[in-house]
């Protein structure tokens, strides 16, 4: 099937325009009578509850946190850009269209991406006026920087805690319309299914996690905001409780999934330390504004950093990218980093990584300026490595961070569902293969303040409110299926623990759908996880009971669906003959090893169809057409 | 190394908990003390017990999710470090460690270590935004504000709501959460216009919610793993005293 | 909304207002106190008493504040009491001091101590064969250099003053600065000085009150 998108049709600049035109209003005294399901309570979903909360709707919001302020939004360091040129240095919302466009490698919906620099700059105004504190200059007026190798200063920054800012920001809004009655909370419970009657998303299934009792929601559309999914790789920057589960239950009810091959490889995290490890920790990509990136030039050289003189190191990125040097792309840094470790040329005990040196920028500058732009990277280093960055290069290795890929959405952010609408890192629109710096805080938010708001009128006004209950049988098959589920998984008293099996699919995806893959590596994922799925549901292990708090009974739920989810990741990794962005397909490259695009053949987004437990998922195409911009290699030279 | 641990059990809000020994065993000191926690638990499951419930999420310090006192000390014995963030070189080998859940009566234990902190979204709600709607605001620029006062709220800011204050307090009070909104916003020109209410509203629910009186024990800013200034309850009191004013007109 | 009187913050002002009307009370008492190394205590106590409007309306303001203080100063403890449900297993204080945290306690002692010195010297029923209302000078003043010197030479009650005083001490080394906490009059800047000066304060309070007790036990001063 061809999938259609939906862009309006028009000049680029007055696509947005021309739709919410278009698109039916819900009288105002007809809004309480609607309800919306909000899932999970980030960036996209807090904006989007509180939003839709102020205009009237019944709004009911779940997070399996404990509170709506910690949903993982809340840990990005970097910014947030928006084209407001405050700094009149060139910037418009063409040039961060464009940048944003190109940066996704052309894999993205063109009348999408402009919408979303379009909308960057009510972003600002309208977290300026709930009281975010972003940094300010001695004339009191907003302070820009450059980001992630940006030409421009664009993005809007809150020290090294803009992500949290911007949470609390929406969380604020939130609170508001929690207090007036529009919104309802469900903290500490999880989305378990989705419910569709007649073919529309009519409610879901959730798990009180503190009771385990599983109830029934039901609602006139659904929103699912529930992030992105790189904790399946085991190790990734992502919380420790970010899951793909309410995303793929949805796909295993006939949501399309689009894209889940792209998946962001953050250059600078600090490297693991050992088995024990539980998550990766980001250091902020601003770091190499100064650091210089670099690893012996002779293998298995294990001297320390004073002894290695300056003719024996090599600076691959400043050798490969003069032009960008050390700010070469994410995707671009990530995959040399592991390019010098595969050759042996690692660093630290484990030989996956690289240093990031400091010593000349602190000789050029002075500790103290260093100290100041990034004193408190530098302690959170110590505190994690214990040792003292000032004195020894830091040690990074890339970890995965941001997944682009996520369910399929037309323009007006509905799947191919009518009334399931996705928002934020949970939908795959914005970024085709690979993200932007900075542009992640702006899409969750653009989505819940600014495009939401008016697309779901338009489905909600062709629809009777309150016309399906959890009466329905529908709800009761639903409920049926996850408390079956849990007895399973329950009763399977097997010998390996669920974290165990979550690592060892964590392995099997970094090594064969991580940075780089290949035709033979997927076909072996493909074998390897089949089996490590079947293995799981004879001897996972998940102690406790189902109706109480049970952290392990949790984790076995989403271990569950990442085990389906890798499959479908390889699987789509493998359909993608061409390298493009975080997709890096080592049988489609340049000669001096650049990835290469195949415009003729995959200009489209994948988006998969669930065909039950025993059959291969469908691909469905959505071809992508650029009327606007020309597809152009992207080079960083 | 290997430690003995003493660790809060409780099955729910009901019943009564107790603390129970635990050995943790090879334990490297490039842990976190919650990946040191994973290897017991993986131990237990192991041998089928059950596991040690905390709460935790980002384990990179900003979530605020994590909230466990440590020999005595909310978040442990290393400044401005939150649990997720505190590594096992600060400990020895042999060493015991006591682990506790936040105890505060606003904070009933759901289970093991696992409070309820519902509270604080309370004293949020009842003011702690600024009544802004959506769209039709003016542009970001259009109210210059000082740089000192922007860093100011950007301090207090920084306030994660993990409620070690609150567990730091010998009287259970959440005046250093609630001064840290407060501060955040009256330092702004956007949160003065509702400043007066709101910093009674806030310290009203403060109290509806069982949170005791500050009597300035300063416990708080010393657990506060983001350093958040005790200075800022000062500011709140200072609002309050603005708000309370019998001699101001309206509208000064 | 609900009123300041029954706010938290509100409440706490008052203890702090009325904690700082007090010790403007007993810095003047301590240097009301010290005429007695000069021989001058019995004058000062004759001209006090020539002003009884002066002493009614001092007795009157200082009543209420004390009834203010101690009112709320119980309310709030109480309060605070509830709010924390049991103590940790291991409890390690870091930033609070014995002083913070037995402010109820310091204040009982000092309020039981008030009853006490007003039976001991204003009331003169304690040692009624000391009392100054029962002793005239040579000018034909109540005595009260002599009540002051022959009671102190008492050693027990010499003790009990100088115990009030280390209680008294102990609850302005922490009253003092958390008063202008509490009043918001401080900044990180002025905090510091401020605490500092606090218990510069609640030391030489402590050292010009125990004075006359401890040169009396040592002999020092005699009556005539």
């Amino acid at each position: 099937m061809i999938l259609d998108g939906k862009s309006p049709s028009g000049p680029l600049a007055e696509k947005w325009d021309r739709r919410r035109q278009e698109l039916k209003l819900v009288n105002p005294a007809n809004k309480r009578k609607y309800k919306i399901i909000v899932v999970g309570t980030g960036l996209a979903g807090a904006s989007a509850a509180a939003t839709l909360g102020e205009l009237g709707y019944n709004i009911e919001a779940f997070c399996y946190q404990d509170s709506p302020r910690r949903g993982h939004s809340i840990a990005a360091q970097g910014g947030i850009n928006a084209a407001k040129n405050y700094p009149n240095d060139g910037d418009s919302i063409y040039r961060l269209f464009y940048d944003t466009i190109k940066s996704g490698d052309f894999r993205s919906r063109e009348a999408n991406v402009y919408r979303l620099a379009q909308v960057s700059n009510n972003i600002i105004d309208q977290c300026v006026a709930q009281g975010v504190p972003f940094a300010r200059d001695y004339a009191g007026y907003l302070d820009n920087r450059s980001f992630g190798g940006a030409q421009v200063s664009r993005t809007f920054y809150a020290r090294g805690q803009t992500g949290q800012q911007l949470l609390l920001g929406a969380y604020s809004a939130l609170s508001r319309q929690i207090r007036a009655g529009t919104v309802k909370l469900y903290p500490r419970s999880e989305m378990l299914d989705i419910v569709i009657v007649n073919n529309e998303a009519k409610g879901i299934i959730v798990r009180d996690l503190v009771t385990g009792r599983i109830e029934s929601f039901a609602g006139d559309a659904v929103c699912l905001c529930t992030g992105g999914f790189a904790n399946v790789f085991y190790l990734s920057t992502n919380a420790m409780g970010s899951n793909v589960t309410a995303a793929y239950r949805a796909y295993k009810k006939g949501a399309y999934f689009a894209n889940p091959c792209y998946t962001q490889i953050h250059p600078t995290c600090i490297p693991v330390s050992g088995d024990h490890q539980s998550k990766l920790t980001l250091m902020s990509e601003s770091l190499r504004n100064d650091g210089r990136v670099w690893v012996p030039l002779k293998k298995g050289d294990t001297r320390a950093v004073k002894d290695i003189p300056e003719n024996e190191r090599d600076y691959y990125l400043e050798r490969k990218y003069p032009s960008f040097g050390n700010l070469a792309p994410r995707d671009i840094s990530s995959r040399s980093a592991k390019e010098v470790c595969d050759e042996g040329r690692g660093i630290g005990a484990s030989g996956r990584g690289v240093y990031l040196d400091f010593a000349d920028s602190i000789q050029r500058l002075g500790e103290d300026t260093i100290r100041e732009r990034y004193g408190n990277l530098f302690e959170m280093y110590e505190r994690i490595t214990g040792e003292n960055a000032y004195r020894q290069p830091m040690r990074i290795y890339p970890a995965p961070h941001y997944t682009m890929g996520g369910l399929w959405v037309d323009y007006n952010l509905q799947s191919n569902i009518p009334g399931l609408f996705v928002l934020g890192e949970a939908n795959f629109s914005d970024h085709g293969a690979n993200r932007l710096g900075a542009s992640a805080l702006m899409q969750g938010l653009a989505d819940g303040y600014f495009i939401i708001p008016y697309t779901i009128a338009d489905y909600l006004a062709r629809t009777e409110p309150g016309n399906i209950t959890t009466e329905h049988e529908e709800f009761g098959h639903s409920r049926e299926k996850i408390a079956s589920l849990t007895d399973k998984l329950l009763s399977i008293k097997g010998d390996k623990t669920v974290t165990r099996f979550h690592y060892e699919l964590g392995r099997i995806m970094w090594d064969y759908v991580g940075m780089s893959r290949s035709e033979k590596g997927l076909n072996t994922a493909l074998e390897k996880i089949p089996a490590l799925r079947a293995e799981f549901w004879k001897n996972v292990r998940v102690t406790g009971q189902g109706h109480e708090l049970n952290q392990e009974l949790e984790k076995a739920g989403r271990v569950a669906d990442f085990l389906e989810f890798g499959e479908l990741m390889a699987r789509d990794a493998l359909e993608r003959n061409e390298s493009c962005g975080g997709h890096f397909r080592e049988e489609y490259q340049s000669l001096d090893g650049e990835a290469t695009r195949d415009d003729q053949n995959f200009s489209h987004v994948a988006a998969w169809e669930y065909k039950g437990a025993d059959n291969a998922p469908e691909m469905h195409k959505e071809p992508l057409e650029f009327e606007n911009v020309e597809l152009a290699v992207r080079s960083y030279k | 190394m290997n430690l003995t641990l003493y660790v809060w059990k409780q099955k729910s809000k009901d019943q009564p908990g107790e603390l129970v020994q635990y050995d943790a065993r090879n334990v490297s000191p490039d842990m976190s003390f919650l990946e040191m926690l994973d290897v017991v638990n993986e131990g237990l499951i192991r041998e089928n017990n059950e596991p040690i419930a905390f709460d935790h999420d980002c384990r990179e310090g900003i979530c605020g999710t994590c909230s466990q006192v440590i020999n005595g000390i909310p978040h442990g014995p290393q400044e401005r470090t939150t649990v997720c963030q505190l590594h096992m070189r600060n400990f020895k080998d042999g060493d015991t460690i006591y682990i506790e859940p936040w105890r505060a009566k606003a904070f009933p234990v759901i289970k093991d270590l696992i409070v309820d902190r519902s509270a604080f979204e309370s004293i949020i709600q009842s003011g702690g935004y600024v009544s802004v709607h959506t769209g039709g605001v003016p542009d970001a620029n259009a109210i210059p504000i000082p740089k000192e006062d922007a860093d100011i709220s950007m301090d207090a800011a920084e306030c994660i709501g993990c409620g070690a204050c609150v567990a730091a307090c010998p009287n259970g009070s959440a005046m250093l959460f609630t001064a840290a909104k407060i501060t955040n916003l009256a330092m702004l020109p956007q949160g003065k216009v509702e400043a007066k209410k709101r910093v009674c509203m806030m310290t009203e629910e403060m109290l509806n919610q069982g949170f005791g009186n500050c009597s300035n024990h300063y416990e708080c800013q010393a657990a506060c793993p983001k350093g958040i200034k005790v200075s800022f309850i000062a500011k709140l009191n200072r609002e309050f005293t603005k708000a309370v004013n019998i001699f101001s007109e309206p509208g000064e | 909304m609900q009123s300041f009187i029954n706010s938290s913050v509100g409440r706490k002002m008052l203890v702090a207002v009325t904690g700082q009307f007090m010790i403007l009370f007993i810095f003047v008492h301590v240097l009301g106190n010290s005429t007695v190394f000069f021989g001058g205590l019995n004058a000062y106590a004759a001209k006090l008493h020539s002003l009884p409007l002066l002493v009614w309306i001092t007795r009157i303001i200082m009543s209420t504040v004390i009834t203010v203080h101690v009112f709320f100063s119980i309310q709030l403890t109480l309060e605070n009491w509830k709010s924390n449900p049991g103590s940790y297993a291991v409890s390690k204080y870091q930033r609070s001091t014995f002083a913070s945290r037995n402010m109820i306690w310091t204040g009982a002692l000092i309020g039981t101590f008030l009853l006490f010195h007003l039976l001991h010297f204003t009331f003169q029923v304690i040692n009624p064969s000391f009392a100054a209302s029962a002793n005239m000078d040579a000018l034909g003043r109540p005595d009260v250099t002599f009540m002051v010197i022959s009671s102190f030479q008492h050693f027990i009650s010499s003790i009990i003053y100088i115990a009030a005083m280390i209680a008294l001490a102990l609850h302005l080394f922490h009253g003092i600065q958390s008063s202008f906490q509490t009043l918001g009059i401080n900044n990180e800047r002025s905090m510091p000085f401020i605490t500092k000066s606090g218990s510069v304060a609640s030391v030489i309070l402590f050292l010009g009150y125990i004075a006359i007790p401890v040169i009396i036990l040592l002999g020092l001063l005699k009556g005539q």
